[in-house]
């Protein structure tokens, strides 16, 4: 309970943050009769990070290619530091965008890639010059100035291409996918590097991602996207902590979602009971595996099954089902003495592997009330 | 992994198509351009380099030439002029039409050669539709005689017919740009005007080049459009080579022709396939 107090930041969340540079402001798009984006309504902070995640044909390309320029809004307005961007032809706005392919022009030296914004605007060559291979050093490619794109590895082109888009300067950076087509390794590392280089620049970055994990590791702000709507846009730590929806739940990380019954402050599901301020009536609740840990030695000796020893430790019976093995931790698969099927993930190697009875134990914090999203599964 | 009989048997039968339809013929059209005729139109086969000498030194021939050339240039121009914003169009703002407009672009050519030829004639005839109209409101009083049986009709009736060979690889080749390369020349500033220019156009060269060659290298061999609407200022080389073939009955003479042309239009499609290549990056 008290780690979790720790963890969430209130006062970043979805409503307007301090210094805004850009507000979206209730946009939809529809093709047709298919509606991409509904009413979505979003403040970026100057300098933030900020990753719209969602699984594909949520509509995060979409709300991206309507910052760029590259789609009108079928309604809603999008504006930049008091200024309406989505009436501007994408060459008039100062956002650039690190496509998912790269994008980089196959004709052109790397050099000339990343000089092209900056020919466009007519700077002079001196400055050109100097900003471009400032550009290629800050993305630690300067060997390859001279080179087609063709001829470097697509981490490379990747690194090629946010030069390209950072050498401009721009108010807002749109990432599309970039990392998507790198091997695991690569990207892992790039995460790394992009984010220190946000940091670096100060540009405001949007990244687009179907990865969670991604979107956990860099983000300051995740606006989880489904079906075309805002499902919550959060912290990484609080949308991991605090779901609101059994969606977000599930999206972001594994859980184990309960169907509860709630009556005068204390919710019950298949035999746990746990306290909760919530109204009576039936509620869902989100465990996340880790948060339910095998009962110390101490309190396992004690041979009464759910017989918390506060009122704030559930502790219940299961038997071991199944165990996958995730490198530092286990995720396992254990059911209870009522049916229940619940993942748990443990650092511990040493559980009886069938048919023994182990006690398992959880916090009444850890069980965090989420709003039904339409196709949730009671497990 | 084929067995050596099957290999045989579907390469041996290409192979001897090509050798006695094409290199037998152009074999036997090498010696000839080295024999010579008589008077009384019997074959000389002993070696001279007589009908090379012939060709160098009488104006006639080498002025069609570049009589020809000229002509071919100026269908290739005007090919290029039309062909290149119809393709640009249809590959970049056609939207749902594309197809469509790709069939009518197509379609012309599956009308006969000749068709399209008399077609010219009938309208730029001395009695033809704009003689006519020209003559009905009033902007000539007599018709126009140089619209009929001049260059200028070649090259109009060739650029018709042509048209349609040059957008084809323009067309192929502006398909062929990822549309996020558009986007991404937009996005870093570059207005509609510029990103064609430095973007667009730069990666249609191989299209332009190939389209270009295709118009040049077909018209500076036609001879049905000089012969039906050229009159005797729009006579081409190979109306020269027809004539040696067959009333002159001068087959040397003709072939040592067709055997510059030949060297002339390998040369050029040798040297535009090498740019080509120097300006494609896929």
């Amino acid at each position: 309970m008290t780690a979790m107090a720790t963890t969430v930041e209130p006062g970043v969340s979805s409503s307007s943050p301090p210094n805004s540079l850009l507000s979206i402001r209730s946009v939809a798009k529809h093709f047709g009769k298919n509606k991409v984006l509904r009413d979505i309504s979003l403040e970026i902070a100057e300098g933030e990070f900020l990753t719209i995640l969602g699984e594909s044909g949520s509509g995060k390309t979409t709300l991206l290619r309507i910052l760029a320029g590259f789609e009108q809004p079928t309604s809603g307005e999008v504006w930049m530091s008091g200024e309406r961007l989505d009436r501007q032809p994408p060459y008039r706005r100062r956002v650039n965008t690190v496509f998912q392919h790269y994008a980089l022009f196959p004709h052109m030296t790397v050099e000339q890639n990343v000089g092209y914004g900056l020919v466009i605007a007519k700077r002079p060559a001196a400055e050109i010059e100097a900003r471009v291979s400032e550009a290629l050093a800050k993305v630690k490619m300067s060997a390859y100035a001279k080179s087609k794109p063709s001829k470097i590895s697509g981490g490379q082109q990747q690194r090629i291409a946010l030069a390209r888009a950072l050498v401009n300067r721009p108010r807002l950076l749109l990432l599309d996918e970039p990392l998507s087509a790198l091997d695991a390794n690569l990207r892992r590392r790039m995460q790394v590097e992009l984010k220190a280089l946000q940091r670096e620049v100060g540009i405001t970055f949007i990244f687009v991602t179907h990865d969670q994990v991604e979107a956990m590791v860099m983000s300051d702000r995740i606006a989880l996207l489904r079906s075309g709507e805002l499902e919550q846009v959060a912290s990484p730590r609080e949308i991991y902590n605090r779901p609101a929806t059994s969606y977000t739940a599930q999206f972001i990380g594994h859980t184990n979602l309960l169907q509860a019954d709630v009556r005068q402050g204390r919710a019950t599901c298949a035999g746990l009971t746990w306290p909760c301020s919530l109204p009576d009536g039936k509620s869902l609740f989100s465990l996340r595996p880790e948060h339910i840990r095998p009962a110390s030695v101490a309190s396992a000796a004690n041979p009464a099954p759910n017989s918390a020893p506060t009122p704030t430790t559930i502790r219940f019976r299961a038997i071991l089902r199944d165990q996958s093995f995730h490198g530092s931790t286990d995720l396992i698969r254990v059911e209870s003495e009522h049916a229940l099927i619940l993942t748990i993930r443990t650092a511990s190697r040493d559980l009886p592997s069938s048919d023994a009875q182990i006690d398992f134990e959880f916090s009444a914090a850890d069980a965090v009330p989420v709003r039904p999203t339409s196709f949730e599964e009671n497990t | 992994m084929f067995s050596r009989a099957y290999r045989a048997a579907i390469t041996i039968p290409p192979l001897l198509w090509v050798a006695v339809f094409l290199l037998v013929p152009y074999l036997l059209m090498f010696c000839y351009s080295f024999w010579s005729v008589t008077e009384s139109g019997t074959i000389v086969h002993s070696w001279t380099l007589d009908n090379y000498k012939e060709l160098l030194t009488k104006p006639v021939y080498w002025q069609t030439l570049l009589r020809s050339m000229w002509i071919a240039a100026r269908v290739m121009f005007f090919s290029l002029l039309l062909g290149y914003p119809l393709a640009y169009f249809l590959s970049f703002h056609a939207g749902r039409r594309k197809d469509l407009y790709y069939q009518l672009v197509i379609i012309p050519l599956w009308v006969s050669y000749l068709v399209r030829a008399y077609a010219w004639k009938t309208i730029l005839g001395t009695d033809g539709v704009l003689n006519t109209l020209l003559q009905y409101v009033h902007l000539t009083s007599h018709p126009l005689d140089f619209l009929l049986y001049s260059p200028f009709a070649v090259v109009l009736t060739l650029t018709h017919i042509y048209t349609p060979f040059t957008f084809l690889p323009i067309y192929a080749s502006l398909e062929h740009i990822p549309r996020n390369l558009v986007e991404a020349s937009h996005d870093l500033g570059a207005t509609p005007a510029q990103t064609f220019w430095r973007v667009i156009f730069p990666l249609s060269i191989p299209g332009v080049l190939a389209g270009a060659t295709f118009a040049f290298v077909l018209s500076l061999g036609d001879f049905l459009a000089p012969l039906l609407l050229g009159g005797p200022s729009g006579i081409m080389i190979s109306n020269i080579v027809v004539s040696l073939f067959g009333a002159a009955y001068n087959w040397p003479l003709g072939a040592a022709i067709s055997l510059c042309m030949l060297t002339l239009v390998l040369a050029l499609i040798f040297s535009s396939e090498r740019l080509e290549k120097r300006w494609s990056f896929s």
